[in-house]
């Protein structure tokens, strides 16, 4: 459980070295309402980017958050508009996020499939339902409460931004303070030594997808009601984000090491680079080869970083 | 007096520090043309680093190495290859699905022109290279279906065809079998004819005596003895590489055994072992002697339930056990498994996670971690096993073998086991830990628990255990009172003893 401070660094000298680029560049970068609208935007992606670092954890990935979010958008607005009380709203999309991922997980330990494929297939088959049910149909004129959830404050600070916050903190304790949270790094660190010491690895594992899941029918909550109408292809491409933050945030792509607050910092990249890149007038289309920069870069960081760890760790061992 | 001719190998003056720990402080070593050359010491004491000098995995600090005279500058492994000096460790750098061929020749391959390979040299040079060692191997066989000795044989030969002159042994037979080990020590001599040099690092004092010309020991980093072999004996040996006296390497008191704790009748898979019947009772070390590929750690795995198995009970405290690991642990069985690093601890984690990971449950108040409930029983195993450094923060990779060792076995103490089995609990730990692991296992039979030990260490099973079970081809073919002959355990472990069950 080695804490990567260095990644967490490095991350934090890259937004003070963009922070200066903008300072002389444009200078209307720093204002609050920018600033707030950053983590407002980030809000879903890192409450989701929880859920996939719990999975990437325990040495699992799961590709098809997009493709949940989609359906708990839909399955969270239609029960809106039925007039359904909003906290039965809110258990509706995290049980069907947690369901979905409830899927994921026993295809991943009943089948011992690979996830990268099990969730490749169920990105497929969640979209192609999902369609196949709205008939690809938009939802429209969404309630006022529903759409509160996203827009609101509380205290002046967006209800997303709070959500944020909370859902982090509680992350971030769950995993260091818990017999769980203890057996996802175990789990991901050495899966022979946590099963022979008595650690059900299989439930371990597809219990991260229920999380996984559930987080996203959270996050969807701040997502969805941000907008004015729901599409039934909402969410492409958010995977990317998600895994983006996770691993660029120092969260190992192998498993059993990382952090909440590096997850924190990679969402933050991920926002900030997408806002400033508009604010430098550079080209939008540049902000996806960005991001995918910064996995490699991550990648890469990892690779070194395990080499040199080796090589200290034949130092100390032997005799 | 005879002027003395050069020695292939000196390093004088060696020096090496990592961080705040100097590793080696100016140590001196000599190797002659055609001797075996043994390197003592606890873990620790700097063999490893000192190899890893030799073989260009570091650079010293300070000092100087002579090869014939010549003052040589190691910079890196490939360079102490093209040397003549190769090193083989203890966990084989090979590849198991490759061939043996492929694998004599990975990394430096024979080639004709444009680039193919040369089969038709690799194939005579391996044929040499083995005609060299005095045994044949079938040259397309996958490594991985010839088991671990041969790994071994195809490390040397790897070496051999690249002209190795010293060749590096560390801990060669710590994963090999008796048989195999003699094999491995008549191949050791037929080198030694040959003139190539060899240093042997093992923590197995009885095969200094068997095998090597000479003996350096290490101590925190100094050479604290450098003798003929002829001229020590082994008290000698243990004095110089602990610094104190070391007053029984095998403590017991026996005592009565009471009721049987662990049952195991008629366990059978197919394939890999049949009929096992076996009883752990209060308060007894059960012995399961046997050589490497008998089937012993196949056995102890089913009754853990790591493995399924195809019929057969296992009882324990009279209440059947199912084939769970994690039922094994709640129901007071612990298992330190073979493979320390890959099996036992988890290296990424603290010394304090580790520790803990049997007894997560038992920690929860409220669903959360008692974290100071958690730091007194890491606190408390770190006393009773004496780990060192004794610090619970620190990563289970920055500790050394017989460390390690000591922290799989606390955190199986922590869960309270009813029976404890132990696979290979000293292998490759050093003589001080071994006496303390001893010790400690001879204070839980005091205590009532029951312990089932495999070991290929035998003079240790003959040591420590009540009782003997010998396996061979996955049955028990013997079982024999303690103080038993160990030509007597050899022979039912060969199967030359198949009829003899002796009560």
């Amino acid at each position: 459980m080695y804490v990567d401070r260095g990644r967490q660094i490095s991350i934090a000298v890259f937004l003070l070295a963009l922070a200066g680029v903008l300072l002389g560049a444009a200078p209307s970068f720093f204002s609050l309402g920018n600033f707030k609208d950053i983590l407002v935007n980030i809000s879903y992606v890192a409450i989701a980017a929880l859920g996939m670092m719990m999975v990437i954890l325990t040495g699992q990935i799961d590709i098809s958050v997009g493709a949940t979010l989609s359906i708990c958008s839909t399955l969270a607005a239609t029960a809106s508009k039925a007039g359904l009380p909003l906290w039965l709203v809110f258990a509706i999309s995290i049980g069907a996020g947690a369901g979905l991922g409830l899927l994921n997980g026993l295809l991943v330990t009943r089948f011992k499939i690979h996830s990268i494929i099990v969730t490749l297939g169920t990105l497929s088959v969640f979209r192609g339902a999902l369609i196949y049910f709205t008939k690809g149909a938009w939802i429209y004129q969404l309630p006022e409460d529903f759409r509160t959830v996203g827009l609101g404050t509380f205290l002046g600070i967006p209800n997303p931004i709070w959500a944020m916050a909370v859902v982090l903190l509680a992350g971030a304790w769950v995993l260091s303070a818990t017999p769980w949270g203890r057996a996802l790094y175990a789990v991901g660190s050495n899966p022979e030594a946590a099963r022979l010491s008595g650690i059900r690895v299989p439930f371990v594992q597809a219990s991260v997808f229920v999380a996984c899941g559930a987080l996203v029918g959270l996050a969807t909550m701040f997502y969805a009601t941000r907008f004015s109408t729901i599409q039934s292809n909402t969410g492409q491409g958010f995977e990317f984000l998600v895994i983006t933050a996770v691993v660029v945030g120092g969260t190992n792509i192998f498993g059993g090491s990382g952090t909440v607050l590096g997850v924190m910092l990679g969402a933050l990249l991920v926002g900030v680079t997408g806002t400033a890149l508009t604010f430098l007038k550079i080209s939008a289309y540049w902000e996806q080869a960005l991001q995918g920069l910064f996995i490699l870069l991550a990648v890469a960081f990892d690779a070194l970083r395990s080499r040199r760890r080796r090589f200290t760790r034949r130092a100390g061992g032997g005799g | 007096m005879a002027e003395l001719p050069l020695p292939l190998l000196a390093m004088e003056g060696i020096q090496k520090r990592f961080g705040g720990v100097q590793a080696l402080k100016g140590v001196d070593f000599d190797l002659r043309r055609g001797e075996v050359h043994a390197l003592v010491g606890e873990n620790g004491a700097g063999k490893s680093t000192l190899i890893k000098i030799l073989s260009g995995a570091y650079r010293p600090d300070a000092g100087t190495v002579r090869l014939e005279g010549q003052r040589v500058e190691i910079t890196d492994p490939g360079q102490a290859r093209s040397l003549g000096i190769a090193t083989i460790y203890q966990e084989t750098s090979l590849y198991p699905d490759l061939s043996v061929l492929e694998n004599l020749f990975i990394g430096h391959p024979p080639r004709r022109g444009w680039g193919r390979l040369d089969w038709a040299a690799m194939r005579r040079q391996a044929r040499e290279v083995f005609a060299q060692l005095g045994v044949e191997l079938p040259l397309t066989a996958q490594l991985g279906d010839l088991g671990k000795a041969y790994a071994q044989l195809v490390e040397i030969a790897k070496a051999l065809a690249q002209h190795a002159r010293i060749l590096v042994m560390d801990e060669a037979t710590a994963a090999l079998t008796a048989d195999d080990v003699e094999r491995l020590f008549a191949i050791i001599r037929g080198l030694r004819e040959q003139g190539v040099a060899i240093i042997y690092i093992s923590h197995r004092l009885e095969e200094v005596f068997r095998v090597a010309d000479r003996v350096t020991v290490l101590r925190d980093g100094e050479r604290v003895g450098a003798e003929p072999v002829a001229a020590v004996d082994q008290d000698w040996l243990i004095r110089r590489m602990v610094g104190r006296e070391l007053h029984n390497l095998y403590p017991r008191n026996y005592r009565p055994p009471g009721k049987p704790l662990l049952e195991v009748r008629g366990l059978s898979r197919a394939g890999a072992f049949e009929g096992i019947d076996l009883e752990v009772h209060q308060g007894e070390i059960v012995g399961l002697a046997g050589l490497v590929g008998s089937g012993r750690s196949e056995v102890v795995r089913a009754i853990f339930g790591i493995d399924p198995y195809d019929a057969g009970t296992v009882r324990l405290d009279g209440e059947p056990l199912p084939p769970r690991p994690w039922t094994a642990v709640r129901s007071g069985l612990a298992l330190l498994p073979e493979d320390r690093s890959r099996q036992g601890a988890i290296l990424a984690m603290t010394v304090r996670a580790n520790m803990t990971l049997a007894v997560l449950r038992d920690l929860q108040r409220r669903g959360f971690l008692d974290e100071a409930k958690e730091l007194s029983i890491t606190e408390r195993f770190i006393q009773a096993l004496q780990l060192r450094p004794p610090n619970p923060e620190l990563s289970a990779a920055s500790l050394s073998g017989g460390n390690q060792q000591k922290l799989v076995l606390g955190k199986w103490l922590a869960t309270e086991p009813r029976v404890l089995i132990l696979d290979e609990p000293t292998q490759g730990v050093d003589v001080g830990a071994k006496a303390e692991i001893h010790q400690l296992m001879d204070r839980l039979v005091g205590q009532g628990v029951g312990i089932l030990m495999i070991s290929s260490d035998l003079p240790e099973v003959l040591g420590m255990a009540d009782r003997l079970l010998v396996m061979h081809r996955g049955r028990i073919v013997a079982r024999l009172p303690r103080g038993s002959a160990p030509d007597v355990v050899m022979r039912a472990a060969t199967g030359l003893l198949e009829e003899a069950h002796v009560r």
